[in-house]
C-alpha cells in the first residue's frame, strides 16, 4: 500500500453548489503537498471530506486503504482552519484534554515546542493572542503521531519568524513514513518544504505533480506558476 | 529559512550546487563526515526527501560516498575535489568571458580588465 490517500471520482455537491466535482487523486506515503487553490476552491471540502467531517455525494476517498472511519480518525491528524480551541481552558487543560482523545499524543514532543516557541502553559487559551492560540494549536496537532497530517492553513495568522519555525517543525516532526497534506495559498513561503503540489480550482484537480519536476519543466517557481494559473 | 533559492531552477539542483561548493571551497575537509540527511535539511529549510535526492545526485559525482550504517563522508580523494574545483573554476571563467564578451571586449580588453581588477584587490 503506497498510497495514504485514494479519492476515486470524489464528490461533494451541496444543495446548489458542487464544491467538488469527481475528482481523481493519490497522495503517496512519506510527502508533504501542498494543496494549492484560489478561495473556494475545494480545498476544506477535501479536507473534510478525508477527516469524516463530510460524506461524499458520489465517488470515495480511502485512507491507508480503508473506508473514512473510527480506524482512519486514529492515523489522521487535522488541523482546522478556524479555531478550535477551548477558551476558558489552561494550554496545560487543552494538552491533557487533547491527549485523552489520541493515543499517539506524545508529550515531550508538545513539551519542546511550547518551550520553543515560548508559550506560558498556565494561561488560559482566551488570554492568549491570535497568533499564539494557532501556535498551540498547530503544536497539539504536530504533537500526535499519525500517519497523515492535515493542515488546513496553518500559517496564515503567524509572523514570519513563527512561519519559518513552524516550517521547521513541520519538516523536523513529520516521521518518514507520515504525509502531510497542507493547504494554503502562501505558496512562496511553504515551497520549498513541499515535495509535491495539487493545483485544484472550482472542485477540480488541474495540476498534480511534484515540485521539482513542475519546477525544471515550467522553468519557474510553483508560485509563479499558481499565479499564472489563477490569472484573475 | 536560512538558504534562499532561486525561482527558476529545480530545488534540488540548488541545493547541489551549494554543497558541493561548500566541499570545493573547503568548508568541508576531505574524509569528513557530512551531517545526516535530516539536519540538513532542517538547515536548509527544506523537504527531506529533496535533500535526500540532491546528496545521491552529488554522490554520483564521487566526491561524496556512503558508509553504510554511518552516514556520507567527503572523500579523501582530493583529486576528485581539484577536478570539479577547476572545473567551477572553468565553467565561472567562462560565464564572465561570455559577459564581457557582449560589451564588446576582445581577448587582449578582457586580459587587461582582469589584470586592472586583480591590481584593486578584487
Amino acid at each position: 500500500m503506497d498510497n495514504i490517500m485514494e479519492c476515486t471520482g470524489l464528490s461533494k455537491i451541496y444543495k446548489n453548489a458542487v464544491a467538488l466535482s469527481g475528482i481523481n487523486l493519490q497522495i503517496k506515503k512519506g510527502r508533504i503537498v501542498g494543496l494549492l487553490g484560489p478561495n473556494g476552491s475545494g480545498k476544506t471540502t477535501l479536507i473534510k471530506l478525508a477527516n469524516g467531517l463530510l460524506t461524499p455525494t458520489m465517488g470515495n476517498i480511502l485512507i491507508d486503504g480503508m473506508p473514512v472511519g473510527v480506524e482512519t480518525k486514529k492515523i489522521v491528524s487535522y488541523l482546522p482552519d478556524h479555531n478550535f480551541l477551548t477558551q476558558w481552558m489552561t494550554v496545560d487543560q487543552m494538552i491533557n484534554y487533547f491527549s485523552d482523545f489520541y493515543a499517539d499524543f506524545n508529550f515531550e514532543r508538545a513539551d519542546a515546542m511550547l518551550k520553543n516557541l515560548g508559550i506560558d502553559r498556565t494561561k488560559k487559551i482566551k488570554t492568549l493572542s491570535k497568533g499564539t492560540q494557532e501556535k498551540v494549536a498547530l503544536i497539539l496537532v504536530m504533537s500526535r503521531e499519525a500517519q497523515l497530517y492535515l493542515l488546513d492553513e496553518p500559517i496564515a495568522g503567524v509572523d514570519p519568524a513563527t512561519r519559518d519555525y513552524i516550517l521547521r517543525t513541520i519538516i523536523s516532526n513529520y516521521n518518514e513514513d507520515a504525509t502531510i497534506i497542507i493547504s494554503t495559498h502562501l505558496i512562496s513561503d511553504v515551497e520549498q518544504i513541499l515535495s509535491d503540489v495539487v493545483f485544484i480550482n472550482n472542485g477540480n484537480v488541474v495540476l498534480c505533480g511534484s515540485v521539482d519536476d513542475i519546477r525544471q519543466r515550467e522553468g519557474k517557481s510553483v508560485d509563479e506558476l499558481f499565479r499564472e494559473v489563477f490569472r484573475c | 529559512m536560512s538558504w534562499s533559492f532561486s525561482n527558476d531552477k529545480p530545488i534540488f539542483q540548488q541545493l547541489e550546487e551549494r554543497i558541493v561548493l561548500e566541499i570545493i571551497s573547503g568548508r568541508y575537509e576531505p574524509g569528513s563526515k557530512l551531517e545526516p540527511v535530516r539536519e540538513l535539511a532542517m538547515t536548509a529549510g527544506v523537504n527531506p526527501n529533496t535533500m535526500q535526492r540532491a546528496l545521491a545526485d552529488i554522490e554520483n559525482t564521487g566526491i561524496i560516498y556512503t558508509k553504510r550504517g554511518d552516514g556520507r563522508y567527503i572523500t579523501e580523494n582530493t583529486e576528485i575535489i581539484n577536478e570539479i574545483r577547476n572545473r567551477y573554476v572553468l565553467k565561472k571563467t567562462e560565464d564572465f568571458i561570455a559577459s564581457v564578451k557582449a560589451l564588446g571586449l576582445d581577448e587582449d580588453g578582457i586580459v587587461k580588465a582582469v589584470r586592472e581588477a586583480l591590481k584593486q584587490g578584487g
